[in-house]
């Protein structure tokens, strides 16, 4: 489905992205995780046909993702960030209706297609404010609605940049979740990361980036090890067997002092 | 949405209404319902209607309606709602354009054209200039378009205050007249120049309005939701420059209008651009309607510049709007 042949991309002198060769299929959920300033998400708009390799080749369906008119790779793949700025009155389904625009043509919303953007809403439970003002939404739940919309896109590919970002836990499971029903749906999703236990118990496939270059590539199992993460990271890890089978990791401090109550903030 | 339809609806029947109220008044008074009859049966007051009072206050609808779809298109741009149609240099270089031709040149072979076609190619020249400047590498950044505006603007300014500073007592008047805008001089001929080029802005705008929704949410959202986001700032920059450019020429600078509309019909029925663009030009006709009436009746017999009414109106009502702003809540 996209294929990265040797794609680098340089800005002034500085690579943030290098050499980089990937094959992902359709049905598979890829988490990509890395530092700050890593090249995840420059890796990502990459894939979407915002910036254009400075090397390389990435190929969409075949075809080089710049070829794509902007309308139709609307249609085939969809990017959430978390940065936003709605400077104007919307209500939060207009803002989910406007996930319809490539493929409305021009043409007014039908009641087909805000069928699709309420039933978007009520995927991840943001259906309760459709009414309400956008720019009075909690972090959490702008982020709730912004992922309607891209569910109410309906793309064979879904980009999303950090995006459990201001969620608390329940819906950042909840989150997780949806990328892999959507992967097991038969489309795409490709997500950066920054919490190494989300991408580990839902990842089907990590690729763990550093200073713009690929350094492993494979299961979270076989590369969330402590050798690998402390490479990457430049911090010790410690990796514990989880309930669910899969891995947690937690990096060890060693200038954390012992715990004497169990006080646990959330969020 | 119905709700939106009933606005436009109440606002499409206050135009007519605030046109023929405007008509109707001055030192020749005719009741509004009286005026189907002197149209008519050439009743007494005819000539005042059809040479004075209509070309006026048709003029004045249009400008006030290509000023507040302009805010509105640029607001939506820039996703800034403090965004004004100036913004892009069109109103500096009309200004600096009429500055020039009215202490450089004077009456000349124009005649009452001259200042016009000076205005509108000054207007012209300073906004492709902005353009030029912004553009990189075949791309427009939206915050370069800003800023090119900015600088271009101040610039023109200190044109038009070299320029004021030149002028003799006589030049001085007319310049400072012009600069404040006015309808003063509203003839059929300026209305059927300005009328089609009005036209033919707010269709290219009124087609942008969808993708300026999808724009609120960001240049990138709106490059993956599959808006062509640079062909988007050229139409756009394109409609606020003939139309402006085209409503400056033939009244001035006046201020506010385009600034503060957009805001009243997003306050009464939130932020969709198919709404938005529709309402802004009717509710921008009636309101410069009504301020030109005000203009030209509050002294008589001398006339207030029509551009010192908006800007005392709409004053009080932008600092209301950053007080809001500061609040944050925007609109709730």
């Amino acid at each position: 489905m996209i294929e990265l042949e040797r794609v680098g991309y340089r800005i002034g002198q500085k690579w943030l992205v290098r050499d980089i060769d990937l094959h992902i299929g359709a049905g598979q959920f890829w988490v990509f995780v890395g530092p700050n300033g890593a090249g995840k998400s420059t890796l990502l708009r990459l894939i979407s046909g915002e910036l254009q390799p400075t090397t390389g080749r990435i190929r969409f369906f075949g075809e080089a993702v710049g070829e794509y008119p902007p309308q139709e790779l609307a249609r085939k793949r969809a990017y959430l960030r978390q940065q936003r700025e709605v400077n104007f009155p919307f209500r939060t389904l207009e803002i989910v209706l406007l996930g319809r625009y490539p493929h409305l043509n021009g043409a007014k919303e039908t009641s087909a297609d805000l069928a699709i953007a309420r039933e978007s809403m009520k995927q991840v439970e943001a259906n309760i404010f459709a009414e309400r003002l956008y720019s009075t939404l909690s972090g959490g739940e702008a982020s709730r609605v912004d992922l309607a919309r891209i569910l109410a896109q309906e793309p064979r590919l879904f980009l999303l940049d950090e995006p459990t970002n201001h969620l608390d836990p329940r819906h950042q499971v909840q989150m997780l979740r949806l990328c892999q029903s959507i992967a097991q749906s038969g489309k795409t999703v490709i997500a950066a990361l920054h919490d190494l236990n989300l991408a580990s118990m839902y990842a089907e496939q990590v690729l763990m980036l550093r200073d713009g270059n690929s350094v492993a590539v494979g299961t979270p199992t076989l590369i969330f090890t402590p050798q690998q993460l402390e490479a990457v990271y430049d911090l010790p890890f410690e990796v514990m067997p989880h309930p669910s089978g899969r891995r947690v990791v937690v990096p060890l401090c060693s200038d954390s002092t012992p715990s004497t109550d169990g006080k646990n903030a959330i969020n | 949405m119905q709700n939106r339809a009933n606005l436009l609806f109440i606002l499409g029947s206050l135009l007519p209404i605030s046109l023929c109220v405007a008509a109707g008044v001055g030192a020749y008074q005719i009741l509004p319902w009286h005026i189907p009859r002197v149209l008519l049966f050439h009743k007494d007051g005819f000539e005042v209607l059809i040479y004075v009072r209509f070309p006026r206050v048709i003029l004045s609808a249009i400008v006030g309606a290509v000023l507040a779809i302009s805010g509105a298109t640029l607001q939506g741009i820039f996703r800034n709602p403090l965004a004004d149609p100036g913004l892009i240099g069109v109103t500096a270089g009309a200004g600096l354009g009429a500055a020039l031709w009215i202490v450089l040149i004077g009456g000349g072979f124009l005649g009452i054209w001259g200042v016009p076609v000076a205005a509108f190619t000054g207007g012209m020249f300073v906004t492709v200039g902005v353009w030029k400047i912004a553009q990189m590498q075949g791309r427009v950044l939206t915050v370069t378009l800003l800023l090119a505006g900015i600088a271009l603007n101040s610039f023109a300014g200190a044109g038009i205050g070299l320029m004021t500073f030149l002028a003799d007592e006589e030049q001085l008047r007319s310049l400072t007249f012009w600069l404040l805008g006015g309808f003063g001089g509203a003839t059929w001929w300026m209305v059927a120049i300005t009328l089609p080029m009005a036209i033919i802005g707010a269709i290219v705008l009124f087609r942008l309005a969808r993708a300026l929704n999808v724009m609120s949410l960001g240049e990138s959202e709106a490059y993956h939701l599959g808006v062509s986001t640079e062909s988007l700032k050229r139409w756009a920059v394109f409609g606020v420059a003939l139309t402006v450019g085209a409503a400056v020429s033939a009244a001035g600078g006046i201020g506010f209008v385009g600034l503060v509309v957009p805001h009243l019909i997003r306050l009464m029925g939130g932020a969709d651009h198919r709404y938005v663009l529709p309402g802004s030009a009717l509710g921008g006709a009636i309101l410069l309607v009504l301020a030109d009436l005000f203009a030209r009746t509050i002294a008589v017999p001398a006339e207030l510049p029509v551009g010192v009414v908006t800007a005392l109106l709409g004053g009080p009502f932008f600092l209301w709007l950053l007080m809001r702003f500061k609040k944050e809540a925007i609109y709730d």
